[in-house]
Formats: structure tokens, C-alpha cells, sequence
């Protein structure tokens, strides 16, 4: 079991208090490809920040790959986030004054892998996605998709137990779009990647091999679906 | 540590306005702490050593008029030093009053040699006036106890009168008889001329003096060197019992004030002493608070980069950075750019004091009478100048040190929102 949620509650407390998550119950399996759908304000957001330690829950139990997650001090989740999650944002998230292959030596960094160790295995995880050229340049030089690769990149590099995408292909254009859905189902494929997706568009979930419906901060039904030509939204690939 | 200031260099690469702005406070803060210390340096260097002259522990008394009715005589009258007032100066205050001497001035005197000549007032004085002034004898020697037992007929001529005198080599003046009015005198001394002083006077023996121009018991000016007054008080109350002393003398009111004229050099210099503290504690807080805008100015800028940079502490942190390694990171940038900028506001400091000094450093105001210092050393000690370095560099981490643990502190959900 990879990730084991058990009765998560959250509440945010500013103003009026706004129950976000009432009660969430979910387990995923190494190696899954999920996709967790639903409106804004939904809660789906949220749930992805507890997932990736980037925010408390109030009630509740969140085990990672068999460690409790847990009222951890910044310094703690700081460690963990490193080694156990890759990140993928809607906006990329890239360091601007940062050339790409810095970008993704950054999470080792912070691991304290030395310089040149550091800069081969970067450089080496461009070359995976295709960036080999790339590499010298900032994020500002390049287009979308060629950021989000490199955001990807830097997900892979600490060889992290779950990556979590963020409305990954939310800024940028369909055909990019299917670029990266493929790119990270070829991850899970060949890599037996565990991902977990939050998207509100179908066309995307439709990519993923589950599909986990939140609504109201409750989940709804969690729908196989391995049938990806099945939908409309998938035909030529079109997503949106 | 490379790798952190790997990191640095490319922020501040990347945001070459906001460094330099920031380095811009600092190194101007303390060019203006080093540049106003040393112009107040050289300000207080030359009063003091214009001040420095005369021996610091000596009186000079002079002669004034009455300013009170007294013992039946009326205000308005002079009253002239003599004899007896030296004997009274040497007997009654043995306290206090070490050595004692006296002058009488003839003015207008013609020291001739064949057919060169100057034209010099001419002093009789003591021994101790060589002390008293603090006179440099270039060649020969100053007046002595014997010249003045005597009653010898020698001379003591300043260097620029010996040049008048002799045109090549004025060391061959020492030894040689010059015609003073109508007698020889023998030069037996030649001083280096002060310009910084009016007077430019010949000396002679204060007995030769009196018996030749017939001054009777008259003296111009009495001066001794005293001891033991460490207190303005203490140096006020002697001076009322010596002026009392010597008033009873001259049928003058014992606290008449105008019947003596006394220059008392050690008060003149605790006063001046006074004054220059003031000026180098005003100096001081300037400074200081020059160095504070400069802090401020850190600290401005450290609070924007911060707020600035939330977004990107909020990646770091997605990715892994520990609050610690964001504190690092902002203290080391904040102490990088303090301690270069500070250094270098120090270099330039340094610089323009040396380059006051080279300029206007020996400036001297020459009123064809005399020459005055004006500006004398205007530089700050290399320990000053470190040490305001050292204090912006602490004042700057500080600066940097609220905003960063801010920043270090906030949840990486809550920075990654920031735009």
C-alpha cells in the first residue's frame, strides 16, 4: 500500500470556518496511475496538499509507503517531500533566474549530493525527456511544454515514491497537453511510477487508469478505467 | 558552501537594481562615517597643534589698567610689572610656581652685519622662555643663566633674520659680533622661525636688556611654569590669589580683573580639549547616524527581497529546502553584500582622506603675518574605520536575519500562492 488515507478531516479557520475535507477515506496502490476529479472547491486541491505534505490535516490518519504522516515539524516534512514526492505544478514552478539543468539539480541540493554527481544525473534526466539542448537555458527562454518537462525532470531526479501533479496541463495548449499526460503515462508504464493527478478535466482523467470523483469534500465513486479510447474527449487526443 | 554562493551570485545576478541599491546604503553609510571622521580629525589636529605651542603648564602675565577705584586712586590707571612683581611671582607662590622669567620688549631694533641688516624687535628674556615657547634651536645655543648674571651682550636670532644676514650659510652667523642699534651683541643662537606666529623676535639676556634700552625695574611680561592645578577650579582660584597678590602691589583692587592680563595656557588648552570633544562626539553621532540609514537601507531592501522572493522559497521548500537552509541562504546574501559593499564604502573612504591629506592635509592660512594650520592629518585610524565596518555587517545580518526567519518560518502552501 502506497498511500493509505484514513477519515482525513480539514477545516480551514480563516473568517468563518470552511470544512474542506469531510472525512476521506482512500488507499492507493504502488504503481497506480490515479486521477482525482472535481469541480473547484471541491476539496481536490486540498487533498493533494496533505498528500504532498504541504499542509496539515486536523483529524484523521495519512500513512506514506508505511510512515505515518503526521503533525511533522517544516524541517521533517522539508526531508520527506524531498526524498518521497515529486512535484508537478500547473505553473511549472521553475526558479527563473535558473538555468533548466539547475532547476533540476535543485532537489538534490538540498539532499547534499555533490556538485558534480548532482549535475550528471541532471543532465542525464534531460536527456530522458529530451532537453539535452536545453540545458544552458532559463525558463523564460522556453516554451510550456519544454518548462514542464523540465519540472517533471526535477520530479524524477530524487527517484521519489509518488509523484503528484497539479492540474499539470492547465497552462498549457492540447497538443502539449497530450504530450505530458503521455509522458507521464509512460513513466507509470515503464517505470511502475506511482501518480496521482488532480485535474478538473475529463479529457485528462481520462488518460489515468482510476479516476477518483471528490465532491464537497467527500469522495464520491472511484471509477476504473482502462479503456482510455472509450471517452469522447480522448478521440485524436483532443482534451479540451 | 561553494554551492551557497553558487546561489547567491546568480540572485544577485539576476537582480543587479536591488544589489546595487542596497550596496549603494552600505557603502555609503560608511564613507560618510570615515570621511566626516577624518575632515573632524583634520580640523582637531591642526587647533591642536596650533594650540600645542606653548608649553601647556605655563602662565603669562601681562600689564592692563585699573578698572576700580581703590586706596584713593581712581579707576583708568595703567599699571606696569616690575621687579618686585617677579620677586613676589618667585617667593610667595613656591607651591605652585616652578620656574619663573620675565621679558621686556625694545621694538624697532636694527641688527646689522657690514652691510646687511634686519629690522627686529629686540626681548629680554630668561632661560626658561626657550621652554616656555617650546623653541627649536637650529644653530649654536639659547640664552643661559650666565648671559643673564652678566649681563652679556648676546643674541639670539630667529632663521629667517639670519638669512637676512647672511646669505649662504647662516651657521657661520653663530660666534660672530652683529651691531645691535649701537652696540655688538654676539649671536650665540639662531631658532627656527614659527610662522605661525606674528613675532619674529631677537633675544636677548633680560638683565642686558634693562641696563642698555634703561628700563629701570620695568618688565613687559612676567611667565612661569606652575604645577599641581589640575582643575579649572583650582587653576581659577590660583589665579585670583595671584592677581590679588600682585594687585596690593600696584595700589589696585585685589579683585580688579583689568589691572593684569594672564593668559593661563593650561585652562586655554582643558577649554579647547572640552570644545574638541564636543565636536568629535557631534561627529560621532553624525556618523552613526549616517551608518543607521544605511542599516535601514539593508533592511528595507531585505524585507522587499524576501516578500519578493516568497514564491521561490515556497518551490525550495516543495522541493525539499529545510527553514534552515532558506535562513542560510538569505543571512549568507545579506552578510555577502554588507561585507563587500561595506568594504568597499571603507576603501573609498580611506581613499578620500588620503586624498584630503595629500590636498589640503598641510593647508596653511597665510596672511603674509603669520601662517595658521588649518587642516592638519584628516584621516580616521584603520581600527575605526574596521570596526564601523564590522558593526554595519552585524547591523545588516540583523536586518536580514527578521525577514529571513519570516520568510523561513511560512508554510510552503501559503508562499507558493504568493505572486
Amino acid at each position: 500500500m502506497m498511500i493509505h488515507l484514513k477519515d482525513i478531516n480539514k477545516t480551514y479557520n480563516s473568517g468563518s470556518p470552511l470544512h474542506v475535507l469531510k472525512g476521506i477515506n482512500l488507499d492507493i496502490e504502488q504503481g497506480e496511475f490515479v486521477s482525482i476529479m472535481g469541480s473547484s472547491g471541491s476539496g481536490k486541491s486540498t487533498l493533494l496538499n496533505i498528500l504532498g505534505i504541504l499542509d496539515n490535516y486536523d483529524t484523521g490518519e495519512y500513512t506514506l509507503n508505511g510512515t505515518l504522516i503526521r503533525n511533522l515539524s517544516e524541517t521533517r516534512a522539508a526531508a520527506y517531500r524531498n526524498r518521497m514526492i515529486g512535484f508537478i505544478f500547473q505553473s511549472f514552478n521553475l526558479i527563473n533566474f535558473k538555468t533548466a539543468v539547475e532547476n533540476v539539480e535543485l532537489p538534490l541540493f538540498y539532499q547534499g549530493v555533490n556538485r558534480k554527481k548532482r549535475h550528471i544525473m541532471a543532465m542525464e534526466y534531460l536527456e530522458k525527456l529530451g532537453l539535452t539542448d536545453w540545458a544552458g537555458h532559463y525558463p523564460n527562454e522556453m516554451s510550456g511544454g519544454q518548462k514542464q518537462r523540465v519540472a517533471i525532470a526535477r520530479a524524477l531526479i530524487t527517484k521519489p515514491q509518488i509523484i503528484l501533479a497539479d492540474e499539470p496541463t492547465g497552462a498549457l495548449d492540447s497538443k502539449t497537453s497530450v504530450e505530458v499526460m503521455e509522458l507521464l503515462k509512460r513513466l507509470n508504464q515503464d517505470e511502475g511510477m506511482t501518480i496521482i493527478v488532480v485535474t478538473h478535466e475529463s479529457g485528462v482523467s481520462n488518460e489515468t487508469n482510476k479516476i477518483v470523483h471528490i465532491k464537497d469534500g467527500i469522495i464520491g465513486n472511484i471509477e476504473e478505467n482502462f479503456d482510455h479510447e472509450a471517452s469522447p474527449f480522448g478521440i485524436n487526443g483532443i482534451m479540451k | 558552501m561553494r554551492d551557497i554562493i553558487q546561489e547567491i551570485y546568480s540572485t544577485v545576478r539576476h537582480n543587479k537594481l536591488r544589489t546595487a541599491l542596497t550596496g549603494f546604503a552600505v557603502a555609503w553609510g560608511i564613507f560618510m562615517l570615515i570621511f566626516l571622521l577624518g575632515a573632524g580629525n583634520g580640523l582637531i589636529n591642526a587647533t591642536m597643534s596650533n594650540s600645542g605651542r606653548f608649553l601647556k603648564n605655563s602662565m603669562m602675565v601681562g600689564s592692563g589698567q585699573t578698572s576700580k577705584a581703590y586706596n584713593g586712586l581712581k579707576e583708568g590707571r595703567r599699571v606696569s610689572l616690575n621687579d618686585k612683581d617677579i620677586n613676589l611671582t618667585n617667593t610667595n607662590f613656591k607651591q605652585n610656581i616652578d620656574e619663573v622669567g620675565a621679558t621686556v620688549d625694545q621694538s624697532g631694533v636694527t641688527i646689522s652685519l657690514d652691510n646687511l641688516y634686519t629690522s627686529s624687535s629686540l626681548t629680554g628674556v630668561y632661560p626658561n622662555k626657550l621652554k616656555m615657547d617650546k623653541m627649536d634651536i637650529l644653530h649654536g645655543r639659547f640664552i643661559n643663566q650666565l648671559d643673564l648674571q652678566d649681563k652679556r651682550k648676546v643674541i639670539v636670532i630667529s632663521q629667517d633674520q639670519a638669512k637676512e644676514l647672511e646669505l649662504k650659510d647662516i651657521r657661520t652667523l653663530v660666534g660672530k659680533n652683529v651691531k645691535v642699534g649701537n652696540f655688538a651683541f654676539c649671536v650665540v643662537g639662531i631658532y627656527k622661525s614659527d610662522r605661525s606666529e606674528m613675532n619674529n623676535d631677537a633675544y636677548a639676556p633680560f638683565s642686558t636688556m634693562k641696563t642698555i634700552y634703561n628700563k629701570g625695574d620695568k618688565a613687559d611680561y612676567i611667565e612661569y611654569t606652575f604645577h599641581g592645578l589640575t582643575s579649572e577650579a583650582e587653576n581659577t582660584a590660583f589665579e585670583s590669589r595671584y592677581r590679588a597678590r600682585i594687585n596690593s602691589n600696584h595700589d589696585a583692587a585685589p579683585d580688579d580683573e583689568s589691572a593684569l592680563w594672564m593668559w593661563n595656557r593650561f585652562t586655554q588648552s582643558l577649554q579647547m580639549e572640552t570644545g574638541m570633544g564636543v565636536i568629535r562626539k557631534a561627529l560621532w553621532i553624525i556618523g552613526l547616524f549616517t551608518l543607521l540609514s544605511g542599516i535601514v537601507g539593508v533592511s528595507n531592501i531585505m524585507l522587499i527581497t524576501v516578500k519578493e522572493r516568497t514564491r521561490e522559497f515556497g518551490i525550495r521548500k516543495a522541493i525539499g529546502a529545510k527553514p534552515s537552509s532558506i535562513l542560510r541562504l538569505i543571512i549568507v546574501e545579506s552578510i555577502i553584500i554588507t561585507t563587500f559593499f561595506g568594504y568597499l564604502g571603507m576603501v573609498l573612504g580611506i581613499a578620500a582622506n588620503q586624498y584630503m591629506d595629500a590636498t589640503i592635509g598641510h593647508m596653511k592660512v597665510d596672511s603674509g603675518l603669520f601662517q595658521a594650520t588649518m587642516f592638519l592629518n584628516p584621516t580616521v585610524g584603520l581600527d575605526v574605520c574596521i570596526e564601523a565596518t564590522l558593526t554595519l555587517i552585524i547591523a545588516g545580518t540583523l536586518a536580514g536575519y527578521i525577514p529571513a526567519r519570516k520568510a523561513a518560518r511560512i508554510r510552503p502552501i501559503e508562499a507558493l500562492k504568493a505572486e
